[in-house]
């Protein structure tokens, strides 16, 4: 019998899914994902969790409380730190700890701590103690290791051409999937956020989908290059220490500087201890650009279709009167 | 020379104050926060800012309007939101139209060259090497003044509860806080502290009244400044409960700009199967510090820590299995700028009924045997 390696469905699964996949296939184990978030999810996180938690983590609950009966290890590495500088939010330094001992019954977690700060090669390092525990080839872990980086890495790239995270795995698994071609858009949206937030379906009540109906075009921080990013650094008075709030509020920056796209749309869940500050830092940002049309959507578990869909429809509304008027405007004066 | 303040701290202001008096400095005593230090803060700030946040917003607000015009605040490298408060706290009082400069001191172990450059907007002294002595010399007695007040406090929560005419440990804290505010040199800084540790043993007692003991744990902030907890030390003492609190400034100073304390070392190693990395912010120490007073045979622990507060939420969580496997009760508070004192208080005269009657089961556990 394979053993069985649990992957929740949220917080790093929508960065680094494939390359865990690929890791542990290549070693001969198999993955069990939960299912998309759903109300029953939610619940049972809802009430595992601490009240002032924040959404995605309450998920996160919902998804271990899930799966935890169907695998023999949860994979939840406790990521702290990846390029050298920027570090992840506390209760995702905690994570593995919370769900020991906050959720009955867990199995044995798999909490390797990847800091690259405190040694060299800390990721390759980190995943040889993982591989460790299943097998003594050194060389197939090695092996493993490096297709799960060039799973990583097309992954990327997939991500890049402006695929969303589930078309981007179903297409690494199954090359022969279709991606729908691109429809036709007037208007071009920056979804800023982060990803286990923008891209979990439920908890932002289809909100990306619902602007794709639209006809909005949408670029969220994966299709943002690092060279963009690093150009706005000397922006803020002091780096943002959390990576993924300095992807989000350099993207910002950028987007503001550059006018490239038509509106930028921050979503922010509540009580979510980092984007206190990058909320005010938008808004202050926002304030010396005030042709960009700029909204802050901030989400709970309570998220209703139709407050959401109203706030989206009248935005979406508002600026694409702006630019129909706009351009109005300059043929009436060439 | 400038005048010169910073946001209000419980009884470390009384430090600071000599601290900058002494490198020359004009200094504006920030005013103890009230409902309207909170308000302004709370209509300035992001609205899930916690609360120190907003109160130290609205005291900056408050300062400028007092006259103000440079202003000190701490900064710190995260994962804890703290690192950008100050960076956000000025760029809210820019955007507000309000002209004044601003000095954030970082690590001087971390950033030396940088703290020397800020030290010396502070002080009257030009060259490095007199204005780092003089800092030396101010620090050493300011330091001097710290210890003191702590000492003052943690005092004050012996003796509380036990007091027989209620209210008068209080007076006679804030009379020794005066005492010692005034006090100007080292062997004045003696004699203030000699004689407030007289008036505290002047204070007529009950040494036989059955008092419990609680260990007050939780985020730094809302720890030390009694306006942020809603005087839950006092209040806890008027019920006849002893406090001990796990955090006071000399201790924090020790353990992130000097060699670090026993207490704070016992505390990470007691969190280690709970919690064995840092996540930033109090996190882990809160919950090394809940193992340790069950250890102690403490009657319960309350965590109080300011909504949102991400460590102390992992915290909070990881603490129910603390409390379960140590048995002993823990209460957790989160303030915010909704919390009232009738609430507090209603739940803490719970909480302490349980205890109580936790004690009392178990000394006739004792006598039956």
């Amino acid at each position: 019998m394979t053993i069985k390696i649990g992957i929740p469905r949220a917080t790093f699964y929508y960065e680094y899914f494939p390359m865990a996949q690929t890791f542990f296939n290549e070693l001969g184990l198999q993955v069990i994902t939960s299912a998309k978030t759903s109300r029953e999810i939610l619940n049972a996180g809802i009430q595992k969790a601490h009240a002032d938690t924040c959404v995605p983590v309450k998920a996160f609950y919902g998804h271990v409380e899930s799966i935890k009966n169907k695998v023999d290890f949860l994979f939840i590495p406790r990521i702290t730190c990846l390029n050298g500088q920027t570090v992840y939010c506390p209760k995702f330094l905690g994570l593995p700890d919370m769900m020991r001992h906050a959720i009955d019954d867990v199995p044995e977690i798999i909490d390797t701590c990847i800091d690259v700060r405190t040694t060299r090669f800390a990721v390759w390092k980190a995943f040889y103690s993982i591989g460790r525990r299943f097998t003594n080839d050194k060389f197939k872990i090695l092996k493993a290791y490096i297709k799960s980086l060039y799973a990583l890495k097309k992954y990327k790239n997939l991500l890049m051409q402006g695929l969303f995270p589930e078309e981007a795995i179903k297409k690494l698994n199954n090359p022969n999937y279709n991606i729908q071609k691109k429809q036709d858009s007037t208007l071009h949206f920056a979804v800023l956020g982060y990803p286990y937030t923008v891209y979990d379906e439920f908890t932002t009540v289809d909100l990306l989908s619902r602007l794709k109906k639209l006809g909005v075009q949408i670029t969220t921080i994966e299709q943002v290059p690092y060279s963009w990013i690093k150009r706005q650094h000397k922006k803020l008075p002091k780096r943002m220490f959390w990576t993924y709030s300095d992807a989000v509020v350099k993207s910002a920056f950028h987007f503001f500087e550059h006018k490239s796209v038509d509106g930028i749309i921050h979503i922010t869940t509540f009580a979510c201890g980092p984007d206190s500050m990058v909320i005010d830092y938008l808004k202050f940002e926002s304030q010396n650009h005030p042709d960009m049309p700029f909204m802050s959507i901030t989400i709970d578990e309570h998220s209703g279709e139709a407050g959401i869909h109203t706030r989206l429809e009248a935005f979406v509304d508002m600026v694409k009167r702006k630019k129909m008027l706009k351009m109005n405007t300059s043929e009436v004066y060439s | 020379m400038k005048k010169v303040s910073f946001p209000h701290m419980g009884h470390a202001g009384i430090a600071f104050k000599s601290l900058l008096e002494d490198l020359g400095n004009e200094v504006i005593m920030p005013p103890v926060p009230t409902k309207k230090t909170l308000d302004l803060g709370v209509k300035y700030a992001p609205e899930f800012a916690c609360l120190p946040y907003k109160i130290v917003l609205g005291t900056y607000l408050e300062l400028i309007e007092m006259g103000a015009e440079v202003l000190l605040a701490f900064d710190s490298y995260g994962p804890c939101r703290f690192g950008h408060y100050s960076h956000l706290q000025f760029l809210t009082l820019k955007n507000l139209g309000h002209d004044v400069e601003v000095i954030c001191f970082g690590y001087p172990k971390r950033e030396p060259i940088e703290f020397i450059r800020k030290l010396k907007k502070v002080s009257k002294h030009k060259s490095t090497i007199k204005c780092l002595y003089e800092f030396y010399k101010a620090f050493k007695k300011g330091w001097e003044k710290l210890k003191a007040l702590d000492y003052m406090e943690k005092l004050s929560h012996k003796i509380r509860p036990r007091e027989l005419k209620r209210g008068t440990t209080t007076k006679v804290y804030k009379q020794a806080q005066q005492w010692l505010d005034e006090a100007k040199t080292y062997s004045q800084i003696a004699e203030a502290k000699e004689a407030g540790i007289k008036a505290f043993n002047d204070i007529s007692i009950d040494p036989e009244r059955e008092v419990l003991k609680v260990g007050l744990t939780g985020e730094i902030y809302v720890l030390l400044e009694p306006a942020s907890n809603l005087e839950i030390e006092e209040t806890l003492g008027h019920m006849g409960v002893e406090v001990e609190r796990s955090m006071f400034l000399t201790g924090w100073t020790q353990d992130n700009l000097g060699s670090g304390t026993q207490d704070h070392a016992s505390a990470i190693e007691a969190a280690k199967p709970y919690l064995p990395y840092k996540i930033g912010g109090h996190g882990r120490e809160t919950i090394g510090h809940v193992v340790n007073y069950a250890k102690r045979k403490f009657d319960g622990v309350i965590q109080i820590a300011p909504f949102t507060c991400t460590p102390e939420i992992v915290a909070r969580t990881i603490l129910n299995k603390v409390s379960k496997e140590h048995d002993i009760p823990v209460l957790t508070f989160f303030f915010d700028e909704q919390t009232a004192k009738a609430g507090i208080t209603t739940r803490l005269e719970a909480f302490i009924d349980l205890l109580r009657r936790k004690r009392l089961e178990k000394n006739q556990v004792a006598a039956a045997i």
